[in-house]
């Protein structure tokens, strides 16, 4: 597929010098969802994402970052083809594999595996531990149980978790060990890239940082990529190399972690870095926040021009009629606005 | 100091399920003063939800609470009847939960929610309730409340029914607002929208707010007063400051621990607390968080250390004080500072 606007697509793609080692590539992707009626007819699209393009180097950790119904989790589960893209392409390790499918598509999600979101609703409460953890290997694989109990003790090790827990049942775990059950699932097979779709909203702050930790440990260890999906901003900034920010099924903003926090450009991304909660009473009361006028417009009847135009604090005339395009603006950062570039 | 509002003293309260025992309060002093804004942290199960709960009357039946003392303004909830407490609780305080999608009726309009707080509490009806939940809509930021009277739950978005839950609480002119994690289910711009929604009005009814919370950064810079439970006990409480800048509780340290620096990024790792939290079922004779912390000893599993007062209503329940800890921990450093350069020396 090809954008109209080529030269646009040179700058974007001229951010990562040419030795960067790509691990998985989006070009200009889409995912939308036709809601359809009663008798089929398609009615309305919801276009959760919306032409991305987006580059993930080997061995780093992509924050994404955006409110709820932004399509941050639709634009990850698009990338690891859990879904199937409207348009666009994606790439794998060099590798096109947008309409990759079947046995090829198996092999494909062998080498990317996610971590979902909430460890109680994730963990089949029928099968044990042993059942859960070995499912991904065993996909295509005849493996002997010997094999098995040795794959998973050896993975149960590596997430902290003891060999004896192997036939016990998710319900017997707290949330913490239940998440480190759906980490050692997504390593079974060794899988060089992981969808981590918000791993620790769902878990006590105490544990959280022992999720955190782990999974660090794991990447250093496996030379792992990870794009972790987040809505909690201060974790996302601990946790990644570089981070996007969504809006509305785009990409608004692009930077290394802490370029984008000291120094956000876009007004959306300031004003989401500024309701930040900050566990620092002085900090905090100095800081002031941006308000964001009004509600997320919905996303069956998104703006024209710039999404964003509806509640932006800096808009003119212009941003109503262009939709932006992600531009280098400093070295690695990249921005889409088309009123402060 | 300010007049006390609320007077909690030796709380208790026990779950009887499945022949088994959860003592979820064991214990637990706390006052709230005129124009306070208090915050409970704590992680989930500590026991901060049940505590305003059973201040509430608002527990399931299988559960027992008793306490020495339960005052609210100068009356004893202890000796009302079962009606004269209902009326007082969501009168005149008021309680705000954690869903704002499942805490509204999805059949009935936001008018009829309001009305029916509005007459069962102050005896409106009709047109003056309908221009006096008018009013409220207005104060807690809704735009165009005449026609959003007339609309159903599902119409609004999670911030806009969070305030519509505020309003209903509101419209009692309630001395005291208990908001129960009210922003955990929203996004964070809309979280810092309403926690500046409780904030300007406390200051503009010039009630008292308890916020109850898991995260310490979404309470820094609003509350004055800061209560940290774990395991069905406070474990520390005092001024704002104090809790951030000098916590004497080894808890609340490593809570503070475990979130990101703000300042910074990457700066190591984070302090993991290890373990997870005690079960209740079977509390621990002694600290419960001993199991978890990096300078227990023995006593601290063996009996329940008392509070240690640092001046003012500051106090830690802790065997060891702040600056005990900050000398063992200072060692712990040295100590392995030293093997470090052994290690290096020997390379």
């Amino acid at each position: 597929m090809t954008t109209p606007n080529n030269s646009q697509k040179q700058t974007v793609t001229a951010g990562n010098t040419p030795h960067d080692d790509i691990i998985l590539e989006a070009r200009d992707l889409c995912k939308h969802f036709p809601l359809r009626s009663f008798f089929g007819r398609s009615k309305h699209v919801v276009k959760a994402v919306d032409g991305i393009d987006l580059r993930i180097r080997r061995g780093e950790t992509f924050g994404l970052v955006g409110e709820s119904g932004c399509g941050k989790s639709t634009l990850g589960r698009t990338l690891i083809r859990m879904y199937e893209p409207t348009s666009g392409s994606v790439f794998f390790d060099g590798q096109d594999i947008t309409n990759v499918t079947g046995r090829k598509l198996v092999d494909i999600h062998r080498r990317m595996q996610i971590v979902f979101q909430d460890p109680y609703l994730s963990l089949d409460p029928h099968l044990n531990v042993r059942e859960i953890v070995s499912e991904p290997m065993r996909v295509g694989n005849k493996l002997s149980a010997a094999e098995i109990d040795d794959k998973v003790a050896e993975i149960l090790d590596r997430v902290s978790l003891h060999r004896d827990d192997m036939y016990k049942f998710a319900y017997e775990f707290s949330g913490g060990q239940r998440q480190r059950i759906g980490i050692a699932r997504a390593l079974s097979v060794n899988p060089e890239f992981i969808l981590c779709d918000e791993p620790i909203s769902a878990l006590d702050v105490s544990i959280q940082a022992q999720v955190v930790n782990m999974l660090e440990d794991l990447q250093e260890e496996f030379g792992l990529t990870y794009l972790f999906v987040a809505h909690d901003l201060s974790m996302v900034r601990h946790i990644s190399t570089r981070i996007g920010v969504m809006y509305l099924g785009r990409l608004v903003e692009v930077a290394p972690a802490d370029e984008l926090y000291e120094n956000p450009l876009h007004p959306y991304s300031r004003a989401l870095l500024s309701a930040v909660p900050i566990p620092d009473p002085h900090l905090a009361s100095m800081r002031k926040r941006i308000p964001l006028e009004g509600e997320l417009p919905s996303p069956l009847n998104v703006p024209e021009g710039c999404r964003f135009c509806t509640r932006c604090p800096q808009v003119k005339d212009s941003c109503k009629k262009d939709s932006p395009q992600l531009k280098e603006v400093y070295p690695g950062h990249f921005l889409a606005c088309g009123s402060c570039a | 100091m300010a007049e006390t509002i609320l007077h909690v003293k030796n709380l208790h309260t026990t779950f009887f399920s499945h022949h088994k025992k959860i003592e979820a309060i064991r214990g637990v002093d706390l006052d709230v003063y005129d124009g306070d804004f208090l915050a409970v942290v704590g992680e989930s199960g500590s026991g901060k939800s049940v505590t305003m709960k059973s201040v509430m009357g608002l527990l399931p039946k299988n559960a027992e609470c008793t306490a020495d003392e339960l005052v609210f303004d100068g009356k004893d909830l202890l000796k009302m009847s079962e009606k004269e407490r209902r009326q007082m609780c969501g009168g005149q305080i008021a309680m705000i939960f954690q869903d704002p999608m499942t805490s509204l009726d999805p059949l009935q309009t936001i008018g009829f929610h309001l009305r029916e707080v509005l007459k069962r509490h102050r005896g409106l009806r009709g047109k003056e309730a309908d221009a006096e939940a008018i009013r409220v809509l207005a104060q807690v930021g809704i735009p165009s409340p005449e026609q959003r009277l007339n609309e159903y739950p599902h119409e609004f978005s999670g911030g806009m029914r969070q305030r519509v839950l505020i309003a209903m609480a509101l419209s009692c002119q309630p001395k005291l607002l208990i908001a129960d994690e009210p922003t955990t289910a929203l996004d964070v711009t809309i979280q810092a929208q309403i926690l500046e929604l409780l904030h300007r009005l406390r200051d503009e009814l010039g009630m008292s707010v308890v916020l109850i919370t898991h995260d310490l950064g979404v309470v820094a810079n609003l509350c004055n007063r800061v209560a940290v439970m774990y395991g069905g006990l406070i474990m520390e409480q005092g001024e704002v400051d104090d809790i951030y800048y000098r916590p004497q509780h080894p808890y609340t340290r490593a809570l503070l621990g475990a979130v990101p620096n703000p300042k910074g990024h990457r700066e190591g790792r984070l302090v993991a607390i290890p373990g997870s939290a005690p079960s209740l079922a079977n509390p621990p004779a002694g600290c419960p968080f001993s199991p978890r912390c990096d300078f227990a000893h023995e006593a601290c599993s063996q009996a329940m250390p008392e509070f240690i007062a640092y001046g003012g209503e500051r106090r830690a329940r802790c065997t060891l004080t702040g600056a005990e800890l900050d000398a063992k921990e200072a060692a712990a450093n040295a100590e392995a500072g030293k093997t470090s350069t052994e290690v290096k020396e020997l390379a």
